[in-house]
């Protein structure tokens, strides 16, 4: 696994003192980056720096520390455009609370302003709850339709019947990576389509931003979210990428200071671009360790990382069907360029649940449940499966303890 | 690995592979749904009483083995019961999970022990008080009782 050693791991997981941490006197096996990556020290020293030299409100003070404090904070929103492939990140960054609240906003400010009855959204069938529920509350306040792209016995998205589903519909929103199935949509083909039949699309890209290199521009795609804690950032803040001209024209979201050009007895004018879509005290230490986390990643390179954990993925996938055949089901995709390192595990006979626990004492970190994603779950016909996901600092090592494991559970309940 | 056999007893994985008093039941008996949104743990049960007593009791749903074995431990422990001594049982079996009503306890005063013999089976499931997530799995069942009993009182 050549990737795998040029890569450095050893000098990866030194970055992160949470792994030389034990768990039931074991090694801890973090498999659980999916639903939220550790912070390497470098994201965790720029906050406390950050901190214990600079603290300030922004966009207020004229003191030397709040120009700073201002100053790094814009420069977060840079970094986030450039990482992203941004034409101008000042003017298309917007931070939110996490990825869900960024799937909120456009809801509430482009949706709100631009559906109603009538109209359709499009949505898939594997989506996470955060772009599901925003749509059908909006749905009870505005009656427009939902519709579902399904999905194959593969586990793919079925395009079997796009252009029936785009037909007249004004927004396709869509996640680029399933947290449950792991598998890697086409976005830029989905972008195609969604413009030739006037639709705008959305992308939810949580599980997509931290693993691979991602470029809006050359996606071709209009609004993207994603929650830097799942890209080795702190959790409380939250990205919303959108084209310049549709943040122009959205109406805000949330009200209150910082949003606002004027105040007066008989109404308000926003502020321009993102900064009337952040009202109140933004997240700004959080905003100093995004940037961190994004110098930390650029410097490991995006086309790097996802070699990584391309090969590793494979390596996993090819350990668990040599180990276990059809004991252990994967669901999820077949090996290949659509599979993303996210491993969603049953086993007849034992839930989920205990699985995890069992796990755990091997020190195996893995998240059991249903994933925020129940729509899918019920296709799928399984009320939870035990989900190891890969970040930076797995390894073999790491796989071949989850499969020790794994062993011990089924003799367990066998 | 102490705690793991703690909580996984022989007795909770035989309830779990061969779960008692599997099934529904048409009316008139009481139907009650607990949910564990967590981790999707499912409890489906219904509950037949006559004249003060647990005439029948059947359980479906479905979840992990602590949520299972639990709802197959509890059914065989009620069968028969009257209904004060199913609503005494839930409160035993919460307070063997130490999910007793703290605020009743007074201040110095002793804490009462929890009567394990009384519980039989149930004992079993004790080990989960090590597993504080799963707490919720080992209580599902019983919380989805008390609430078919205060239906039952209702109606
Ligand atoms: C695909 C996907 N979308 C959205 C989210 C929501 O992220 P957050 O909970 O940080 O808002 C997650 C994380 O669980 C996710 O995996």
């Amino acid at each position: 696994m050549e990737g795998v050693t040029e890569f450095d791991l050893a000098g990866i997981r030194r970055d992160f003192p949470l792994l030389s941490e034990q768990l039931h006197g074991r090694r801890i096996v973090y498999l659980d980056s999916g639903a939220s990556a550790l912070p390497p020290h470098q994201v965790v020293t720029a906050m406390a720096t950050y901190q214990e030299t600079t603290h300030a409100n922004v966009h207020r003070g004229v003191y030397g520390t709040a120009e700073e404090a201002t100053r790094l904070y814009e420069l977060a929103r840079k970094d986030v455009g450039r990482f992203l492939g941004s034409r101008s990140g000042a003017d298309e960054v917007v931070f939110t609370k996490n990825c869900t609240e960024a799937f909120n906003l456009i809801a509430r400010s482009w949706g709100r302003a631009n559906l109603r009855s009538g109209d359709a959204v499009v949505l898939s069938e594997m989506e996470h709850h955060a772009n599901i529920v925003p749509w059908q509350q909006l749905q009870e306040m505005l009656g427009f339709e939902i519709r579902w792209i399904g999905i194959t016995e593969e586990r793919m998205l079925d395009l079997s019947n796009l252009d029936e589903l785009l037909d007249g519909a004004k927004l396709l929103s869509i996640t680029a990576t399933s947290n449950v199935l792991g598998t890697i949509n086409p976005i830029a083909h989905l972008a195609e389509r969604a413009h030739a039949a006037g639709a705008l699309i959305a992308v939810d890209a949580a599980q997509a931003v931290p693993h691979a290199p991602l470029d809006v521009r050359a996606l071709d795609v209009d609004f993207l979210a994603f929650s830097p804690h799942k890209m080795y950032g702190p959790t409380g803040i939250g990205v919303l990428w959108a084209r310049a001209e549709l943040l122009r024209a959205m109406p805000p979201f949330l009200g209150g200071g910082g949003m606002i050009k004027d105040v007066r007895l008989d109404g308000f004018v926003p502020a321009d671009g993102p900064q009337r879509f952040e009202a109140g005290t933004p997240p700004i230490t959080e905003a100093v360790g995004l940037s961190a986390a994004v110098h930390y990643l650029e410097a490991l390179g995006m086309e790097a990382v996802h070699e990584h954990e391309r090969a590793l993925t494979t390596y996993a996938l090819d350990a668990l069907e040599s180990e276990f055949g059809t004991s252990v089901a994967l669901q999820g995709p077949p090996d290949g360029p659509e599979r993303a390192g996210v491993l969603s595990l049953t086993i007849d006979g034992i839930h989920a649940h205990d699985v995890a626990q069992i796990l755990d004492t091997y020190g195996v970190c893995v998240r059991p449940g249903h994933h925020c994603a129940k729509p899918l779950m019920r296709r799928l016909g399984v009320n939870a499966t035990a989900r190891a996901s890969f970040g930076i600092y797995n390894g073999t090592d790491d796989v071949d303890i989850l499969i020790e494991a794994l062993h011990a559970t089924i003799k367990m309940f066998g | 690995m102490a705690d793991l056999e703690e909580l996984y007893r022989e007795i909770i994985l035989d309830h779990y592979r061969n779960p008692r008093n599997r099934g529904e039941l048409e009316p008139p008996a009481v139907r009650a749904e607990g949910f564990n949104p967590l981790c999707g743990d499912e409890i489906v049960l219904s509950l037949l009483v006559e004249n003060g007593t647990v005439a029948d009791v059947k359980i479906a749903g479905s979840g992990c083995s602590i949520s299972q074995s639990s709802g197959s431990l509890m059914s065989a422990a009620i069968k028969g019961k009257t209904v004060e001594q199913a609503r005494g049982l839930i409160a035993t079996f919460k307070q063997m999970l130490s999910l007793g009503d703290d605020d009743a306890i007074e201040e110095g005063a002793e804490p009462v022990p929890v009567n394990l013999r009384s519980l039989g089976e149930l004992a079993a499931l004790q080990g989960v008080v090590k597993f504080p997530v799963r707490i919720k799995c080992a209580t599902l069942s019983w919380n989805t009782l008390a609430q078919g009993l205060d239906e039952l009182a209702a109606s």
